[in-house]
Parts: structure tokens; C-alpha cells; sequence
């Protein structure tokens, strides 16, 4: 029986790193500007930060194609970008206003990009799992050459639709690669103490679906790992399944303390940061520390300025409140006097 | 023309829409042998097992593939064999497909018809029987119908099939076997929103649908022998509804009756009634009266089940309350 739980050793190109350290750094740039966006009342409505898992979605979309789909949850900021999604559109989108990915009317937690294959963050814990399991299988149907990456963390493997949504793909030997990002929490509950059994992967594999684990915190080894199974689900293999463990550096929301965690563990992790961990590795294949600096300067500035914009723009037309709803029986807008 | 039953007509519906349109396909429990009514009899074998999907017992994923599906491109029918099934995808139903084209800024569209088999039938009890479409009528983003004659069962599935967003289409059990003339034509499309005149009458107009057409037609029937002339608008889609047939024939009873077998607090009797009354109370010659079932869990016995039925009889003898005759 292979171990699936140690990632094969990868010797990651230089300039590939760059690139996935490159995607990183802008998830925690905008991140960090959409923070504290939100804590100032910009920024409405719950802004979930993906602070500490950046690793996850720069290596697993790094070997998407645009025409390749994903689906993600609450937590979905990282995934947008590092599928494509212009960071300034999403910035739009919290600020609420006119040319977000949604107009505006979707906020944080409904992010969807359809045109680089990004079908929706989601509000409802384990609700993309059936979604990008139908969009696999819509595939299939329609014969298309598509892979469809649905990311969820460990809280959605207690609801139904997890058990349903693999089992599903498995039987219809869908393309779909499930992402686990296993950061410890469920809401502001320990995953740990509402998880019976031995946990996701054993779910998965009693269910006919292969299962894999690797550190989510090592960009590097989910690029190398996903780069091996994106071939092999493409290639008719059926769904797979990754848990990538990986920690939530931050609250369940931005205003959200978390009080709830040992507050020396919590600061341990830091040190575990997948961009700290990225900066050594690139300082030891040769990168200067102004190289690095460059990056990160890039970064930042590309997402002041998308965060400027987005504090500058209008807000949505009114009448966009009943546009798009339905062809008929919608709401017919009238100019308020 | 030809003369076929209800469920014939909406088979026909579904192979016509699934010749005419590849991304048409359908899923859901026990389709492969038919589905439980035999509603997708003969279909397997013209189109093969991907496009007549024999799915596991997952309500929730059957929802929620083809939201997914559909976002893609394709046009699934969904099969949820019971109305009261569909409760286990409600958050697939209410929270995504209805949703997912506003949330999203209109980027993509939820083409999908959700058939959910509804009302009582041979003694099915509290779970096989619930006529729920008040609460799908309150959401938006969803447009429901519910047909009653054969004719209808295949125009109107036809045009939900084709219609780009998401339809709950609630077919009565009851009426799987009710005979009808239906056009042969693979074109023949009833339109969504349009309510259809079911009969004439100058004293009362009585709104209702699905199987209840057919019980207030013999009403009308009985109510003809004392007098009273009543008029059944059979209303087709719940939403959007069709007001203006309703109140072209408020405006000459100037008496509204709104009969429907779901529950009648609540129920979407409850809607037309003060839809009527907001806008034509000025003509309104008599209060007008709703007739729905008790606030009860439908029994199994016999007996207990037929209290929660309205009968034509009673729709009679409140018509000639309300008409005062």
C-alpha cells in the first residue's frame, strides 16, 4: 500500500517558487488591506481571512488551467486570486461597490469569477461540494477536458453533502480533486473535539476515493503533490482527495479574537507561516533579501491601490437591487421620488 | 392531438425537450427503471444512462450537482420522486439555485426544472403527501408551476425545461392517470405566468390549481344546478402569477374564492386573497373566502385523510354563503 502521507521530496525550481511565493504575498497583501478595511466599517458584512493558508491555494491553482474550475467557501479570498480573479474586481466587491466580480451584491463571502473558471465562494459550510461536483459532472457530460478543484476546510466533513458530494463523484468517476484545508477549526470550535473517527482522509477512502496529505504550510510540497494528481484526475482517474493541513492565523472573522485558542500555540505558528517558511527556502536557492522586498513591495502597492479605488468607486446603481433575479415575476424597479 | 394521460404527456415532454437539446438531461432516484411513477418510462433506453441518471439516495447532491451542472452549461431535470424529499435539499434549492445568478451579478444562470411529485395520494401519510408550494413561491430567484390538465403537464414542462432559471414544477400524484387531448406538436409551449380559464361563470371567481381544478370544475358543476355561476381560473404558475386574468374576473363577479389542498394558513390562497383585496376592494361585493386544509399532519387511515380534503360540495355550500344565495 503506497504512503499516501509522505509527499514525495520536491525540488522546486527556483523561479516556480518565486511565482508561488509571488501568488501568496498578494492573497496576504489583500488580505491584510481588506482587514483592515473591516475593522474600520468599510468593509460591511463578515470578512473571513485566509491569514496562514496561503500555501494551499497558490500550490494547488498553480497547476490549474483557466479553463479548469474551482468552487470555495467563506474563506475564499486566496483562492480567487491564485485562480485569476482580479484582486481589484474582489476589492470592488467588499467595498460594495459598482464593478466588483458580483457588483456588489455578492460582498466576501460570494465572490464568483466564471471567466477563469472561479464558480463561487459559498456562505453555507460544505455547499460547494456538491456544486463542483455537478460542474465535474456537467463536464463529463458535455465532454469537456476539465478538472474541478473544490476547496473546503475541516468543519464541512461533518455535514451531509461532504459524505454525498464523494461518494457521488466517485460512482459517476468524476474529475474532481477535494481540498481540505485542515486549519483546526470549525467556526470557533476545535475541529478536533466535533470530529469522530480517524478523520477526513479515512472518510474519503471509505468512500472509494484515494486520499493524500501533505503540508499545507509548504508551498513547494502542495504544488509538487497536486502537480502529480491534476494529470492523473485529467487523465480519467476518478476524484482524489488532499488534506492539507495547514493553520488559521487568525479569527473566524476579522473582529473574532480568538480567545477560544492557547494563545502560545496560536503565536507558535507564526513561525510556521507558509510565507515565512517560502522566504528561507527562496534566501537558500539564492534569492536576495531585496529581491524578497521587491516582491513584497509590489504586493502591498498593488493592493493599496486596488483598496483606493475600491473607497473612490460608486456604490451599485439602485436598480441593480432587482436586476438579475429572474427573467419573470422579479420586482419591477421604480425611480424613488 | 391525442388523447393521453397526464403522466404520458409529461414523458413526452421531457423525451421532445431532450431530442431537441443535448445539455437536456435528467437525474434522480430509480430513473433508470422508469422513476418510482414511471414518469421517465422508455427514456434509458433512447438516451442512454448519462443523460437518464440512475443517482444515489442524495437529495442534497442531486440538488446540488445539477446547480453545478447547470452553472456550466448544462440543463438538468431533477427528479426529487417526492415533494416532501426535496426538504432534504432545501439549502441546494432556496440557498443556491435560486440565488446563485443574483449573488453572482447575473455572470452565470441556474437553468434546471425541479419536478417534485406532490399532494395526497392512496393513503401516503405525513410524509408522501405535503403540497408545499407556498414556500417556494416566497423565494425569489424561483418560478413555480404546477399543472393540472395533460395539455399543460406538456406545454408547460416543455417551456420550464427551456426557461434559463430555476423552476419548481409540482405535479400532482393524483392526476398521473387523469386523460386529455394534448397536441402532438414538439413545438407546443404553454406559457410561464399565465393562468388558464377553465370555465366561465358571472357570480364567484375561484382561483386555484393543480388537482383542485378538477374538484372546483365539479363544483362549478353542482353550484350551475342552484344558480350560482362560477369561475375556476386554473392559475398554472404560482409565481409568477397571472393578476391580470384574476382581476379581469374579480372585475366582473366582484367575488374572489381561493381553494388550494395545501394548508390554508400560510398557504398561497393567502397571497391572491390579499392581492385581491389591496387592489379591488372597491368592487368586492362579499369577503372573500379561502378554503385549504387544516393546520393537521396528513393521516394515513382513510378516513382521517379524507377531513383534510376539500370536496366539491363544500366549495358549494360556500359559494352560496358568499353569494347568498
Amino acid at each position: 500500500m503506497p504512503n499516501n502521507n509522505a509527499h514525495p521530496k520536491h525540488n522546486i525550481d527556483r523561479d516556480r517558487l518565486v511565482d508561488l511565493y509571488r501568488t501568496m504575498r498578494r492573497i496576504r497583501a489583500f488580505e491584510e488591506a481588506a482587514e483592515k478595511a473591516s475593522l474600520s466599517g468599510q468593509v460591511g458584512g463578515a470578512v473571513h481571512l485566509s491569514i496562514g493558508q496561503e500555501a494551499v491555494a497558490a500550490g494547488v491553482c498553480a497547476n490549474l488551467r483557466k479553463t479548469d474550475q474551482i468552487t470555495t467557501t467563506h474563506r475564499g479570498h486566496g483562492h480567487c486570486i491564485a485562480k485569476g480573479t482580479d484582486p481589484g474586481a474582489m476589492m470592488l466587491e467588499l467595498f460594495g461597490k459598482e464593478g466588483g466580480t458580483c457588483g456588489g451584491k455578492g460582498g466576501s463571502m460570494h465572490i464568483a469569477d466564471f471567466k477563469v473558471g472561479m464558480l463561487g465562494a459559498n456562505g453555507v459550510v460544505a455547499a460547494g461540494i456538491p456544486i463542483a461536483v455537478g460542474a465535474a459532472h456537467g463536464a463529463k457530460l458535455l465532454g469537456e477536458d476539465r478538472v474541478v478543484v473544490c476547496f473546503f476546510g475541516d468543519g464541512a466533513i461533518n455535514r451531509g453533502p461532504f459524505m454525498e458530494g464523494l461518494n457521488w463523484a466517485a460512482v459517476f468517476k468524476l474529475p474532481v480533486l477535494f481540498v481540505c484545508e485542515h486549519n483546526g477549526f470549525a467556526s470557533t470550535t476545535h475541529s478536533d473535539a466535533v470530529t469522530a473517527g480517524p478523520g477526513a482522509n479515512a472518510r474519503a477512502e471509505s468512500l472509494g476515493v484515494e486520499a493524500f496529505t501533505v503540508d499545507g504550510n509548504d508551498v513547494a510540497a502542495v504544488d509538487s503533490m497536486v502537480g502529480d494528481l491534476i494529470p492523473r484526475i485529467r487523465g480519467g482517474s476518478g476524484p482524489k482527495f488532499l488534506s492539507a493541513h495547514t493553520y488559521r492565523l487568525k479569527g473566524h472573522t476579522s473582529v473574532d479574537p480568538a480567545h477560544y485558542r492557547d494563545q502560545e500555540y496560536a503565536a507558535a505558528q507564526w513561525e510556521q507561516d507558509p510565507l515565512r517558511r517560502a522566504t528561507a527556502e527562496l534566501r537558500r536557492l539564492g534569492l536576495s533579501k531585496e529581491q524578497l522586498a521587491s516582491i513584497d513591495n509590489e504586493a502591498d502597492a498593488e493592493m493599496a491601490v486596488v483598496t483606493d479605488a475600491a473607497e473612490a468607486a460608486a456604490p451599485p446603481a439602485l436598480e441593480q437591487a432587482f436586476a438579475d433575479i429572474q427573467d419573470i415575476g422579479a420586482p419591477v424597479w421604480r425611480e424613488q421620488s | 392531438m391525442s388523447t393521453i394521460s397526464y403522466q404520458e404527456a409529461a414523458l413526452q415532454a421531457v423525451a421532445e425537450e431532450m431530442r431537441r437539446d443535448r445539455r437536456v438531461w435528467a437525474l434522480g432516484e430509480d430513473l433508470g427503471r422508469g422513476g418510482v411513477f414511471g414518469q421517465y418510462g422508455g427514456l434509458l433506453e433512447e438516451f442512454g444512462p448519462e443523460r437518464i441518471a440512475d443517482t444515489p439516495i442524495s437529495e442534497a447532491t442531486i440538488m446540488g450537482a445539477s446547480v453545478g451542472a447547470a452553472l456550466v452549461g448544462t440543463r438538468p431535470i431533477v427528479e426529487m420522486r417526492f415533494a416532501d424529499f426535496a426538504l432534504c435539499a432545501v439549502d441546494e434549492m432556496v440557498n443556491q439555485a435560486a440565488k446563485a445568478r443574483f449573488m453572482f451579478g447575473g455572470q452565470a444562470r441556474v437553468p434546471m426544472v425541479i419536478r417534485q411529485p406532490s399532494g395526497m395520494w392512496r393513503s401516503s401519510a405525513a410524509q408522501h403527501s405535503q403540497s408545499l408550494e407556498a414556500w417556494y413561491a416566497h423565494i425569489p430567484g424561483l418560478i413555480v408551476v404546477a399543472p393540472y390538465t395533460p395539455a399543460d403537464n406538456k406545454g408547460l414542462l416543455k417551456t420550464a425545461i427551456r426557461c434559463d432559471d430555476p423552476v419548481i414544477y409540482i405535479e400532482h400524484k393524483d392526476n398521473w392517470a387523469l386523460q386529455g387531448e394534448v397536441p402532438d406538436d414538439a413545438d407546443y409551449l404553454v406559457p410561464l405566468g399565465a393562468a388558464r380559464l377553465a370555465r366561465t361563470g358571472d357570480d364567484l371567481t375561484l382561483v386555484t390549481w393543480s388537482k383542485m381544478v378538477g374538484v372546483a370544475e365539479q363544483a362549478a358543476e353542482l353550484a350551475a344546478e342552484q344558480g350560482i355561476g362560477i369561475e375556476v381560473i386554473d392559475l398554472r404558475t404560482l409565481w409568477p402569477w397571472d393578476q391580470e386574468m384574476v382581476f379581469a374576473s374579480v372585475a366582473k363577479t366582484k367575488r374572489l374564492m381561493v381553494v388550494h389542498e395545501a394548508v390554508q394558513a400560510g398557504g398561497f390562497g393567502a397571497e391572491i386573497a390579499a392581492t385581491v383585496a389591496e387592489h379591488m376592494a372597491h368592487v368586492l361585493t362579499a369577503p372573500i373566502c379561502r378554503m385549504g386544509a387544516p393546520r393537521a399532519p396528513i393521516s394515513y387511515a382513510k378516513p382521517l385523510e379524507d377531513l383534510l380534503r376539500i370536496t366539491p360540495e363544500q366549495i358549494v355550500a360556500t359559494a352560496a354563503r358568499q353569494t347568498g344565495v
